[in-house]
């Protein structure tokens, strides 16, 4: 029963799920040939470029790599916050 | 006109050379004629997995330098009729014996008298990679479902790409259906995920490919074993055939898997 439980919730603490996670940074450096200090650089900056437009939520901030078939693209999430009394 | 195509990886012991012997064997029993070259110089392994240490006299490097000609060179393995040969490494020089164009030129010339010209990759980015890609017209990437191996895989990938070799495709190697049920390794979706090519083949962990090392036989000549019939389905992909990638169960089934395997059931 449990191990119907495990594999219908994903068990998030199934090792395979660390190592994907593992992977998933490793890859995002190996990929763009970036070290972590230049992508925290890149990162600053687009928070700063961004802001000069929107009010953003450099929390929620995220960037990635993916790779789709010959091409390598860079994926940034960027939450916008609500502005008082407006919404998006 | 035949294909040639390269077993590749970039982390060393993760199957290359199984897949080599076993992909060629395979589609050697399909009928096609098929030559393997062991491009990892200096670390020669392809002759002694397929059983054909004993017979070796000339190898790769005396054919690019002209000291032997390649039909001289080549070994025919008996058990395959006139289908399947090997060109083995050198095992007394290293990877800078031969160039990427040296290799381009051998591999185009066989490529003219075989179907299929399978090359066996040594480890690593460096210039036995460069060799062992230089003459192929597609590649094949192995990996096991680890970390390690994921993030070589990657990277050869990249490199491929820069090498102007496009869609590589993948075998996931030596996965183990219970420990993938219990969520503590990787399964082939995950792989395909991360990896984003296409897949070839999943091949399970299996100890009779030990036993098949030991005695010089590929696995796929025999009809018990779960990674030689992984290997069969794999070369009849690479001829075009639509066949799914074989159900996993854990090793022994359970009495119903095992009732299944004594009926003879396609796994
Ligand atoms: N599917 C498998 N099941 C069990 N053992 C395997 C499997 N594939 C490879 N091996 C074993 O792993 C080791 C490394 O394989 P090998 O083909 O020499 O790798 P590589 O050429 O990539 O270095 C060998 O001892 C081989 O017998
Ligand atoms: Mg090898």
């Amino acid at each position: 029963m449990f191990d119907l439980f495990a594999r219908v919730f994903g068990r998030e603490d199934a090792s395979k799920e660390v190592a994907k996670e593992r992977l998933r940074l490793v890859l995002f450096h190996d990929r763009a040939s970036l070290s972590p200090q230049m992508l925290e650089n890149l990162k600053n900056d687009l928070v700063k470029v961004i802001s000069q437009y929107l009010d953003i939520d450099d929390e929620g901030f995220k960037v990635d790599f993916s790779r789709h078939d010959d091409s390598m693209a860079i994926v940034a999430n960027i939450p916008i916050k609500k502005k008082a009394g407006r919404s998006l | 006109m035949g294909e040639a195509i390269v077993i590749t990886s970039g982390k060393g012991g993760v199957g290359k050379t199984t897949t080599t012997a076993n992909i060629g064997a395979g589609l050697a029993q399909a009928g096609k004629k098929v030559a393997l070259i062991d491009a990892d110089i200096g670390l020669r392994n392809l002759d002694v997995v397929m059983g054909l240490e004993n017979r070796i006299v000339y190898d790769l490097v005396d054919v690019v330098e002209g000291q032997a000609k390649l039909k001289v060179a080549l070994i025919k393995d008996k058990r395959f009729n006139e289908n399947l040969f090997l060109l083995p490494a050198a095992q007394t020089r290293d990877k800078t014996a031969v160039s990427p164009a040296q290799m381009r030129d051998l591999v185009d010339s066989m490529k003219g008298e075989f179907d299929f010209v399978l090359i066996d990759c040594p480890a690593g980015i460096e210039q036995g990679f460069k060799n062992a890609v230089a003459g192929s017209d597609r590649a094949v990437v192995v990996a096991t479902p680890e970390v390690s191996s994921v993030r070589d895989a990657d990277r050869i990938i990249g490199l491929l790409e820069a090498e102007e070799k496009h869609n590589p495709s993948l075998i996931v190697n030596r996965i183990r259906p219970s420990m993938v049920k219990k969520g503590d390794m990787m399964d082939i979706n995950d792989m395909i995920e991360i990896l984003a090519i296409d897949l070839l083949g999943v091949v399970p962990d299996d100890e009779f490919i030990v036993v098949s090392t030991n005695r010089g036989e590929p696995a796929v000549l025999n009809t018990q074993s779960r990674a030689g019939e992984a290997y069969r389905n794999i070369a009849r992909r690479l001829l075009g055939e639509n066949i799914p990638v074989m159900k996993l169960e854990e090793e022994n089934g359970g009495i119903f898997g095992r009732l299944k395997k004594m009926l003879g059931a396609k796994g």
